[in-house]
């Protein structure tokens, strides 16, 4: 046996020994995601996986074990995640620390900052959220005006940002804000602070889905440190430099978000014509429903093509550094039309908004929730931008 | 595997590049449209398929091929669609090559040295109809002394005015829609009572209508099994439409790349038409359709060439996707060309035609839509 295939047998038994039997139950909703954080909420089995992948570092497999991750080479966290996939194991943790402050600070963090910061996220110890839209901040995000005025030893920071998602449960903030004025691109900082400080204040912002995963987040003279500890910088790189680390973010964000696409590679057809009915043929009993169903069968299993073209390029250097952008269109793009199906299927049933059916309207609250897919993250009309400009060098663009 | 050609395909994509830009490009073409060529294609220049090893490429390398699979086919395919190089490598090479290597050692030795020496051109016999119905197939092949004798009609058979020898799919036992009951066999063209009617197609390709009025043919001439031609078929199938998924990726590749040099130079109200927003969108929305339907493709191809059991579906998927990406880029391409997009002098309406053509070869977007609802039990 070769060491990648003794690795993937041990991580099987390992994962059979050790999963909870609840956190192998496929996850109805969001709310089934266990986020950890100082004020955690534990659904059964949630506190005993984190703790013991946390113990392992498998929170975060690849991160280096120093910083409380797992060490693992590519090859094996991704031995990893199929494992997990196919002992349907959940993810022990959902973050925001994970997925986007974490690979920041890899890439631009000090060591100082590194260890201060990333071992609680991987234990799962602080929640994080993403302070970066404001109301008059949206694609063109760079015109931010939230500003963080420098005092000596404190920056002081007044303004407020919007869609900051979770920010009613974040312990602590990752934020962009105006260190200088008289520059744009260059006038932005990175900042990391406490969501207690004083001056910090969130309202949840109520959805077409009836949920509340955003907030609007407010910031009235709030003090933030310019170091928390011996070289531990609250800003990330440097002053009127946080343009890069967003830029190199939202990247990540796009790739992570682009993912949607690929989501229920199941078939829709296969799915509904049991309950839709079949004719004497055997073939889902509305034409029209059944040719879209097949249509969008085969937009799924191409973008799931694509999305491991993308992966195999990404890593061997090879793709387009803007690819993630078509990846993000294409993929919301596709997800969308994906949930407008699944509601034109399910007819009148599932427009019941609350009932026990239903599971509380999930069918419809889901549909809707796609809709801020092309919109997150960069909208489609900028990732078509980006491609113009980019990859096409169309000029003007 | 990982979804990108590794280095040597790399490098006979290189090779397919400069070979069909320096001998088959889209001035070739024109050229030998306007001859009124009754072949469509140029001989001399699939002798040079041949030098360079093409011809061979899936036949075994002890057979005196390259020994490669439906990936490098796919290959040297896009380069054919981008050029718009007039050939019969895709019904010989590929799916005439497919079909044989399912069939007997005899077959191939008698058939091979031809193709591998570029003398030889196969045609695929399935179509009876307008549209691509393989399961439909009526054509007869009854038993007649030690072989068959094949009664029937057989249309939009690519190259099949010169081609010498044709890959006919007839039924041997069963009624039209049996699975079971076709068998496939490997006829000479100028069987007595064989008749050609060669047509030119909107691509300015040649195709033919093919009469059958009791041609008799050997035993040997059946490729694989009697009435189990369902298997034989299947693979030649799956060749020529992961093949033609190939070609017609090129022609919208090619369409793509001349449409936005175009737009980069067009100057209308005193700008770079490319300047337009309403352009720039749409042809951004069309990379992203490109670079799917190319992902669907390898895909098809990969999985062929690792008998995968799943590879079925995915060549449909890939025929479906890139048919829907290409045909969108020569539409596009023709409506940014504005008028001069209706010429003949410029190329963009020649990469329509083709499209044109390739979305019925083996089945268009509609015909493989329906089969992945079926292959998924609905």
């Amino acid at each position: 046996m070769s060491d990648l295939e003794t690795f993937r047998a041990e991580t099987a038994a390992w994962l059979e020994a050790n999963c909870p039997p609840e956190m192998r139950q496929p996850m109805v909703d969001e709310s089934d995601a266990c986020w950890g954080g100082r004020n955690p909420t534990f659904k059964p089995g949630q506190k005993e996986w984190l703790d013991i992948m946390a113990a392992k570092g498998w929170t975060v497999p690849d991160w280096p074990k120093e910083y409380g991750g797992g060490g693992l080479s590519r090859a094996e966290a991704k031995i990893l995640g199929q494992e997990m996939a196919r002992l349907k194991c959940r993810s022990p943790l959902s973050s925001f620390g994970i997925w986007m402050l974490g690979p920041a600070l890899l890439h631009f963090g000090t060591e100082a900052q590194k260890k201060h910061f990333l071992p609680p996220i991987a234990r799962g110890e602080i929640r994080w959220c993403q302070g970066y839209s404001e109301p008059g901040s949206g694609s063109d995000l760079a015109s931010l005006q939230t500003s963080a005025v420098d005092q000596g030893d404190h920056f002081v920071i007044n303004g407020q940002k919007i869609w900051t998602s979770y920010a009613d449960k974040a312990d602590w903030i990752f934020c962009l804000t105006r260190t200088d004025k008289s520059e744009k691109h260059k006038g932005i900082s990175f900042m990391l602070f406490d969501m207690a400080s004083e001056g910090v204040s969130t309202k949840p912002i109520v959805l077409i889905s009836g949920q509340s995963a955003f907030c609007e987040t407010f910031f009235d003279d709030v003090k933030v440190p310019k170091e928390y500890a011996e070289g531990v910088s609250s800003v990330v790189y440097e002053v009127n430099k946080g343009w890069d680390v967003a830029k190199y973010l939202l990247g990540h964000e796009r790739s992570m978000i682009s993912g949607g696409g690929s989501e229920g590679a199941t078939s829709l057809g296969a799915k509904f014509a049991d309950q839709y009915g079949r004719d004497e043929m055997g073939r889902l009993d509305d034409p029209m429903l059944r040719a879209q169903m097949a249509e969008m069968d085969i937009e799924v299993l191409a973008f799931r093509a694509m999305a491991e073209r993308f992966g195999d390029t990404f890593k061997a250097g090879l793709c387009h550094p803007a690819q993630p952008n078509m990846m993000k269109y294409a993929g919301t793009e596709i997800n969308k039309r994906r949930h407008e199906l699944i509601m034109s299927a399910g007819g009148s049933e599932v427009l019941e908004w609350e009932s026990e059916a239903t599971n509380g309207g999930l069918t419809a609250r889901s549909w809707l929730r796609t809709k801020a897919n092309s919109i997150e993250g960069g909208t489609s009309e900028v990732m078509l931008n980006v491609v113009s400009k980019q990859i096409l060098q169309l000029p003007g663009a | 595997m990982p979804l990108y050609l590794n280095d040597d395909q790399q490098m006979l994509q290189d090779s397919a590049a400069d070979f069909m830009k320096g001998e088959g490009d889209v001035a070739h073409f024109r050229k030998f449209r306007d001859m009124n060529c009754k072949d469509g294609f140029s001989h001399d220049l699939w002798k040079k398929f041949a030098e360079m090893g093409f011809t061979g490429i899936m036949i075994a390398e002890d057979e005196g091929g390259l020994g490669l699979g439906h990936m490098e086919a796919g290959v040297v395919l896009e380069q054919i669609g981008r050029n718009l190089t007039p050939s019969p490598f895709l019904t010989t090479a590929v799916a005439g090559v497919e079909a044989l290597n399912a069939g007997g050692k005899a077959l191939r030795d008698k058939y091979f040295p031809g193709i591998l020496a570029g003398d030889s051109v196969l045609a695929l016999a399935i179509d009876e109809g307008a549209k691509h119905r393989p399961d439909q197939i009526s054509m007869s092949a009854t038993r007649e002394g030690n072989g068959f004798k094949l009664d029937g009609k057989k249309q939009f058979v690519v190259q099949g005015g010169s081609a010498d020898t044709l890959i006919v799919a007839a039924r041997t036992s069963g009624s039209a829609g049996d699975e079971k009951g076709l068998t496939l066999f490997a006829v000479d063209t100028d069987a007595a009572g064989l008749s050609r009617d060669s047509v030119r197609l909107v691509d300015s390709a040649m195709a033919a209508h093919i009469e059958f009025d009791g041609v008799l043919v050997d035993a040997d001439a059946v490729i694989g099994e009697v009435d189990d031609g369902d298997a034989v078929l299947k693979r030649l199938l799956n060749a020529g439409r992961a093949g033609s998924a190939s070609e017609i990726l090129g022609v919208g590749a090619g369409s793509m790349e001349i449409t936005v040099d175009y737009i980069k130079g067009r100057k209308q109200f005193d700008k770079i038409i490319a300047t337009f927003q309403s352009l720039q969108h749409r042809m951004s929305h069309l990379y992203s359709e490109m670079e799917i339907a190319r992902a669907t493709v390898l895909k098809a191809q990969q999985m062929l060439d690792e008998g995968s059991s799943k590879a079925e579906m995915m060549v449909s998927v890939a025929k479906a996707k890139a048919g829907k990406a290409t045909s969108l880029s020569v539409k596009e391409g023709v409506q940014m060309h504005g008028g001069v997009g209706m010429t003949d002098e410029y190329d963009i309406g020649l990469y329509m035609k083709r499209d044109r053509a390739l979305q019925e070869f083996m089945g268009d977007v509609n015909y493989h839509t329906n089969l992945v609802a079926e292959m998924h039990g609905y």
